[in-house]
């Protein structure tokens, strides 16, 4: 038994434990942020001191620590400082459970990284729950109508989504008799082509599955709770559950697929080609969607769901590809860290303008660009590494995953993807066009205050947090050698 | 090389769009001699490198001033930036036209800082499309474009501004859409993204998987969208007529040459086979554009409109000597496009002045005006007989050798009755700018336009630099294609026309 290798998961449980004392016992409150914040980086550190070790198995084989969940690991770790730096504005809305609020968040975090080390099928699921089981807690921290609608819808339809997911996995079990994903693998493998297709429990347990983490992921047609949770949802949560929920979710889905399905090739083919269409349909679908949409965070729920899309032509590439090629598994993880900057940017951004004209309309950021610059020139730099033009972080993502498709015969669903991405550049644009073109000042005259064209503040660590997000975004644009070379390292993992 | 020429050329305005955008305090006045100083310098830098380029016959195909870097190791793209015969004029062009823009934005009092910051980052772009060799550098300045384009036109434009400004970008993004689909294909077929081996190496790479057509076709959009070829116009008119002057200036002046110069250097030095096979296809389109370009350009009452769309004639003559195939016409088509940044800049930066002194710019209320700016109508005069074709104006030169080398070559089948179809867009367009010259200017003095202010001093400076500019090329105009020549021979050559 090696302990140490949980290290930075224990660190957060300690931390969550730790900021909810503090937050009944001190007053200070801003120490709450910094406890949680520590705690990431101290779970970092572990984290990166693990980087390059040998891999090991903990636990009877249930959980990996391979370079793929160290990788994920530190996104997610990533995620969750970013959330918490801009949620601290946020945050007095939720007195007096912040304390609460930032346990959850550790939370989930820890349970999204579980999630990335696991390779057994009950302890994927239990990760799964825990970290679905805090964010239903998080949607519904306004406690308003609408918090409180997204989080029962949240709360049932991940129910029924983890159903899915367990009966899935129950067919596979009953059809190898295995939970480990390398002894899934290994069963599988042993079996003649007759005996895999003679009975349909492991294509059905295929696509229960498929079904299940296609909720996590918001796949088409998997996707109806996004809009409304997202809306509904405190703008901090949502960010958290567009960006982190979503790479758990992507996380398992290779994890599982390319341990326990690689082999042989026919199978990996067929998932591969399933995982194409639920692109092509989630991309076009998402995009189409969120045109007419009027309220700001009911379309990037929308354009998460075609991000989904895109994301998911990598996993189109990892079954289509001999399971030795990683391009589709480093472009995806590449695709993702760009998306999570990109999508936290965004919502800072959002989560900053909201908060002081307090509205989610699209219409109302008009002349933002006067009101607050510096936001403003933020958002829309996230907006267009959202439709992935240079030399942001998006466009570059977009090559690297959409080059390893075409080389794997995909050119067809890359070519349906870049013409989504133009369709995209439509409602994207909208809002840039909004807040540069647009005469200042529409929310407070329509509510009835003296229309002011005053500017805009910021709180510093909302600035602080943008400002990362949007270095990140260019870095990751203009010099991506050194982020893609960690992804290709991090797509490497361990089948046992 | 101790000097980075090509990056210091590239990268200066950027920086100084950086610069105007968060030095503090900084007045208007500031941001504008700011703006003319990181638009002088690669001005000056880029004379520098066309004067110093070597123009012996060994240097034919050679790439000079190269430099090159490791960019991103995982997709084997360089930081690759070099000029030869072919790219060299436009980048001069798109630094002259840049620094221009600068002076006739002079007037310009709404954001200012914004207005300079997207202007001088659209020139870094521009530039960049011309100067890099990688695939991948090439495809992310091209699309860098859109973005300072679609601002510059939706807040300092004019009419439909915004309509056009989001017309101008879903176009262009969808043509760079299928050339990007076609760049991976290539980078997949062939595993390299550098622009020359990929042209030196031609098709034999690219048989074996993929179509090469498809690909060809692929990269071909984006190019046909940008030029534009006749299907795909109907972006030109829009955005060019809303657009404030100097972007109008820069769109017709150098932009829509990024097409052209992508046609030569991707689509017929990567497939000269496909080219080939096509070309019949290509020049039909090219001729349809020279007349109908022509013929809607007649009907035209708005000044900047019937300017914006007699550029979509002369894109014809371009696509016409570039899809004949023949050296000769290969180099006239390149020639036409520097021509028709000089030419049509100037058009635009006139009927710019004329809006903005004279405030009308409906053909049929406008009249008389070479009594009261004569200044203006003199050269508004010289650039409508070049952009004509007179003899001694670089539009003669280069419609002639376009022309002639569309004529006499030997590749395309029935290319001797095209091109003569292809003359007659001439006298069309000898009668659309005569006639545009004798309603705007000539005839009736009207009182209302009394006191219409002429050129000032800087609007002079910009004025004749421009018309020296085009009567350089014209009377000599080896100084260009002395350079052109030695960067279109290796492709003639492969073509073997």
């Amino acid at each position: 038994m090696q302990l140490e290798l949980l290290a930075p998961e224990l660190t957060l449980a300690g931390t969550a434990i730790a900021v909810i004392l503090v937050d009944l016992f001190v007053a200070r409150k801003w120490l709450l942020e910094g406890v949680s914040i520590a705690g990431l980086l101290i779970a970092a550190d572990f984290t990166i001191a693990m980087w390059g070790g040998s891999y090991a198995p903990l636990f009877n084989n249930m959980l990996a620590v391979d370079s793929f969940a160290l990788g994920f690991k530190l996104l997610f770790l990533g995620i969750a400082i970013l959330v918490i730096l801009a949620s601290i504005d946020y945050a007095a809305r939720f007195s007096p459970f912040r304390g609460e609020y930032y346990a959850l968040v550790l939370l989930s975090t820890m349970g999204m990284m579980l999630l990335a080390g696991t390779a057994e099928l009950v302890s994927i699921y239990i990760a799964l729950e825990m970290t679905s089981l805090s964010m239903c807690a998080l949607v519904c921290f306004l406690k308003d109508a609408r918090s409180g609608e997204a989080a029962l819808k949240y709360v049932l339809l991940s129910a029924i989504a983890s159903a899915v997911l367990l009966f899935g996995m129950a067919l596979v079990f009953g059809f190898t008799g295995e939970t480990r994903l390398g002894g899934i693998a290994l069963v599988i493998q042993s079996m003649s082509t007759q005996t895999l297709l003679a009975s349909p429990a492991l294509t059905l347990g295929m696509a229960l599955l498929i079904a299940g983490f296609g909720f996590k992921i918001a796949a088409v047609p998997f996707h109806m709770w996004t809009p409304d949770v997202y809306e509904g949802a405190p703008t901090p949560v949502t960010a958290f559950l567009s960006v982190g929920s979503k790479a758990a979710g992507f996380a398992i889905i290779l994890r599982v697929f390319h341990s326990a399905f690689g082999l042989p090739n026919w199978l990996s083919l067929e998932w591969g080609l399933v995982f194409a269409v639920l692109a092509a349909i989630g991309m076009t679908l998402g995009n189409v969607a969120a045109i007419p949409q009027a309220n700001i965070k009911r379309m990037l729920g929308y354009s998460s769901i075609a991000q989904a899309g895109y994301l998911m032509v990598g996993l189109a590439t990892t079954g289509l590809s001999p399971a030795s090629d990683v391009l589709g598994r480093s472009g995806l993880i590449f695709f993702l860290a760009s998306y999570a900057l990109t999508n936290l940017g965004a919502f800072t951004a959002v989560i900053a303008i909201s908060n002081r004209i307090d509205s989610d309309l699209i219409d109302d950021y008009s002349g933002m660009g006067k009101r607050a610059p510096l936001l403003s020139l933020g958002l829309t730099l996230c907006l267009v590494s959202l439709i992935g033009i240079p030399p942001a972080a998006g466009f570059m993502a977009k090559f690297y995953i959409f080059s390893g498709a075409v080389q794997n015969g995909l050119l067809w669903l890359v070519v349906i993807a870049v013409i989504n991405s133009v369709i995209s550049a439509y409602y994207y644009l909208r809002v840039v066009k909004m807040m540069w073109l647009g005469k200042p000042a529409v929310a407070e005259a329509k509510a009835g205050k003296p229309a002011s064209e005053a500017r805009v503040t910021t709180p510093a660590t909302l600035r602080v947090a943008l400002a990362v997000s949007c270095a990140g975004v260019l870095v990751l644009g203009i010099a991506p050698g050194y982020v893609l070379r960690l992804a290709e390292m991090a797509a490497s993992m361990f089948i046992f | 090389m101790d000097f980075n020429y090509l990056t210091a050329i590239t990268f200066l305005p950027v920086i100084g769009a950086v610069l105007i955008a968060f030095i503090p305090g900084l007045s208007p006045r500031g941001v504008r001699r700011m703006a003319a100083v990181f638009t002088l310098i690669p001005l000056a830098l880029a004379i520098i490198i066309f004067v110093s380029f070597d123009r012996s016959a060994a240097a034919a195909g050679v790439i000079q001033f190269e430099e090159k870097m490791r960019w991103i190791a995982a997709l084997n793209a360089h930081y690759h930036l070099g000029v030869d015969g072919l790219n060299l004029p436009f980048a001069l062009l798109t630094a002259f036209l840049g620094f221009l823009a600068v002076l006739i934005s002079w007037k310009i009092d709404l954001r200012v800082r914004e207005y300079f910051g997207w202007l001088l980052l659209l020139e870094t772009s521009i530039l960049g499309v011309f100067l890099s060799l990688d695939l991948l550098l090439f495809f992310v300045f091209w699309e860098i474009e859109v973005i300072p384009m679609y601002f510059l036109i939706s807040i300092w434009g004019s009419g439909r501004k915004e309509y056009s400004a989001i017309k101008y970008v879903v176009y262009t993004l969808f043509g760079s859409a299928f050339m990007l689909a076609g760049i991976l294909s290539l980078y997949f077929t062939t595993g390299t993204l550098d622009m020359i081996e990929l042209s030196q190496k031609g098709l034999a790479m690219v048989q074996s998987i993929m179509p090469a057509s498809a690909i060809f076709f692929f990269i071909l959009t984006a190019f046909a969208v940008k030029l534009p070829v006749v299907p795909l116009h109907t972006w030109l008119p829009d955005a060019h007529t809303d657009a404030p002057t100097a972007a109008s200036v820069i769109l017709a002046g150098v932009l829509i040459k990024m097409g052209g110069y992508g046609m030569i250097r991707l689509n017929v030095s990567m497939f000269p086979e496909v080219a080939r096979h096509y070309s019949l296809l290509l020049v039909i389109l090219a001729v349809v554009g020279v007349l109908y370009g022509a013929a809607l350009t007649m009907r035209q009452n708005d000044f900047k409109r019937m300017i914006a769309y007699s550029s979509i004639s002369h894109m014809g003559y371009v696509l016409l000597g570039v899809f004949a195939l023949g050296q000769v016409s290969l180099a006239g088509a390149a020639l036409q496009m520097v021509s028709h940044g000089l030419v049509t800049g100037l058009l635009f930066a006139m009927v710019g002045l004329v809006m903005h002194n004279a405030h009308e710019r409906d053909l049929r209320k406008l009249g008389g005006l070479a009594r009261q700016v004569p200044i203006i109508a003199v050269v508004f005069s010289i650039a409508g007989l070049a952009s004509l074709g007179l003899p001694t104006t670089s539009g003669f030169a280069a419609e002639f050798l376009v022309f002639v080398g569309s004529f006499t070559s030997g590749i395309v089948p029935g290319i001797k009755v095209y091109t003569i179809l292809g003359v007659l867009g001439v006298v069309v367009t000898a009668g659309y700018i005569l006639w545009m010259l004798q309603r705007a200017f000539y005839g009736p003095v009207l009182e209302r336009f009394d006191g219409t202010p002429d050129a000032d001093a800087r609007e002079r400076v910009y004025m004749f630099a421009m018309v020296a500019g085009i009567m350089l090329v014209g009377i000599y105009p080896a100084v260009v294609t002395d350079v052109l020549k030695l960067g279109i021979s290796p492709i003639a050559g492969m073509l073997g026309g």
